[in-house]
């Protein structure tokens, strides 16, 4: 005998959207966590990359304007490297948003213990629980970290254009940019999905019955 | 034994461990179930009865003793074979309704039929047929907030159906439902019984049941108390069922 339970992955990602519409502004505070962060992040690198353009060109007037504008050159540097202090800032607005994003998705999962209890009690496998919320992950990650990653980029971009004048357009460095502003929203995907992955887990575990026995 | 028996529960025992007492819920209890039968399970609250419907729908593991749906033990089933049981076997009807908030009537329905592998076209079909059923004609699109009580549990009895269930288990289906509402709960619930042939197992201590039951457990603390078959409830509540 056929003893399988389905779960096709356009039915998954249809009921994860429609959890995430239905809790718009829920998702929504999460999401603005991750736009927070990657776009800081992509602001940071794209800074950088624009930096190090300006100081390969080797022009001394844009040297003393990358000094004045705080940026510590060596005699003989060739790469800004972010320091150490500002990847430890990185570092830190990345940890805080993961565990900005873990509270958030645990109060979700906890909101919704009686919808997990009932999809179980309908014949719902646990990976189909995990999905759903790692698919809800993936798209608040997404629409998060693509916001992040623009706005973290044009500011930058803006930044560069007050601080050392129109004649930074020429130098831009687009291969680089591209490349910070992927990297930022890979993070940002990869951090959504590390946040949802302890309470979804959490979630599929549990007994129908303790799930059902939550008053709402 | 001429019936073929649904469900068979042997010297059922389940702890509740909360840590310094442990509180015995169900204290031993055997019973039978024929295929096809309207059974109510009445006793007071606290008698232990959600308890018995829990372990009868396998959502908790017993302590002690075996429960058989179609003769097999569904202790020995791993996850898959559970979740496939609870998917095509048995029906779940709550005293909440636990319909998902975020779905249409109509998903909702066919939810279940999804997991069980249904194409979407015939699961849509045959949820609208069995919305019809429950007499939700025109409802489908309507979220359960915008649904009264009574229809919510009218989406539930039809979600239950969903797959044809050999059982169907309802844990005070009317508990949360007015007096007339209540009794359309249940007289939909013993038409569709009849019309189907579905087992229906209902754990209720609302004395509206009876009329419809055709055998009816008492539990009382922890263990069954008496099982009366229909013709003797008709002396025994003559004034009430008239």
């Amino acid at each position: 005998m056929r003893r399988l339970i389905v779960l096709p992955w356009k039915k998954s990602i249809e009921i994860a959207y429609k959890s995430i519409r239905a809790r718009f502004f829920r998702s929504l505070i999460t999401t603005l966590t991750l736009v927070l962060a990657v776009s800081f992040l992509a602001f940071s690198q794209v800074s950088i990359d624009i930096a190090d353009t300006m100081l390969a060109t080797g022009d001394p007037s844009l040297c003393q304007m990358l000094l004045r504008c705080g940026y510590d050159i060596l005699p003989g540097d060739t790469s800004l490297a972010a320091s150490p202090k500002q990847r430890w800032i990185i570092t830190l607005s990345l940890l805080v948003c993961v565990v900005g994003i873990i509270n958030a998705q645990l109060m979700s999962v906890t909101e919704r213990f009686r919808e997990i209890g009932t999809m179980k009690c309908l014949g719902a496998l646990d990976r189909f629980i995990v999905r759903i919320f790692v698919m809800e992950a993936t798209m608040q990650g997404f629409a998060g970290a693509s916001v992040g990653a623009i706005l973290g980029t044009t500011s930058a971009f803006l930044a560069a254009l007050f601080r050392f004048g129109p004649g930074t357009i020429d130098l831009l460095p687009w291969p680089a940019i591209f490349v910070s502003t992927v990297t930022a929203l890979a993070t940002g995907i990869g951090l959504s999905l590390l946040g949802v992955l302890y309470p979804a887990i959490m979630a599929a575990r549990m007994q129908p019955v303790e799930a059902m026995r939550v008053e709402q | 034994m001429s019936e073929k028996l649904i469900v068979r529960v042997t010297g059922l025992t389940k702890d509740f461990d909360l840590g310094k007492i442990v509180v015995k819920v169900l204290k031993g209890i055997d019973l039978e179930i024929e295929s096809g039968k309207y059974i109510s399970i009445m006793g007071p609250s606290g008698s232990g009865k959600s308890t018995l419907f829990n372990m009868i729908g396998g959502l908790d593991k017993p302590t002690q003793g075996k429960v058989f749906i179609d003769e097999v033990d569904i202790a020995q089933l791993d996850a898959y074979e559970l979740a496939w049981l609870r998917c095509r076997k048995i029906g779940y009807i709550f005293q909440t309704f636990n319909l998902i908030p975020v779905m249409t009537a109509l998903e909702n329905v066919t939810l279940p039929m999804t997991f069980a592998g249904t194409p979407g076209e015939e699961a849509v079909s045959r949820g609208m047929k069995l919305l019809s059923q429950v007499g939700l004609v025109g409802r489908h699109e309507h979220k359960p907030a915008e649904l009264s009580g009574g229809q919510q549990q009218r989406v539930a009895v039809a979600r239950a159906l969903a797959n044809n269930p050999a059982i169907i288990l309802a844990d005070e289906p009317t508990g949360n439902l007015d007096l007339s509402t209540g009794e359309e709960i249940i007289s939909l619930l013993k038409q569709l019984s009849q019309e189907e042939g579905t087992t229906v197992i209902s754990a209720t201590h609302d004395f509206k049941m009876l009329n419809v039951s055709d055998q009816v457990i008492w539990i009382r603390d922890g263990r069954v108390d008496k099982i009366q078959e229909r013709a003797d409830l008709e002396i025994h509540t003559g004034g009430m069922s008239s």
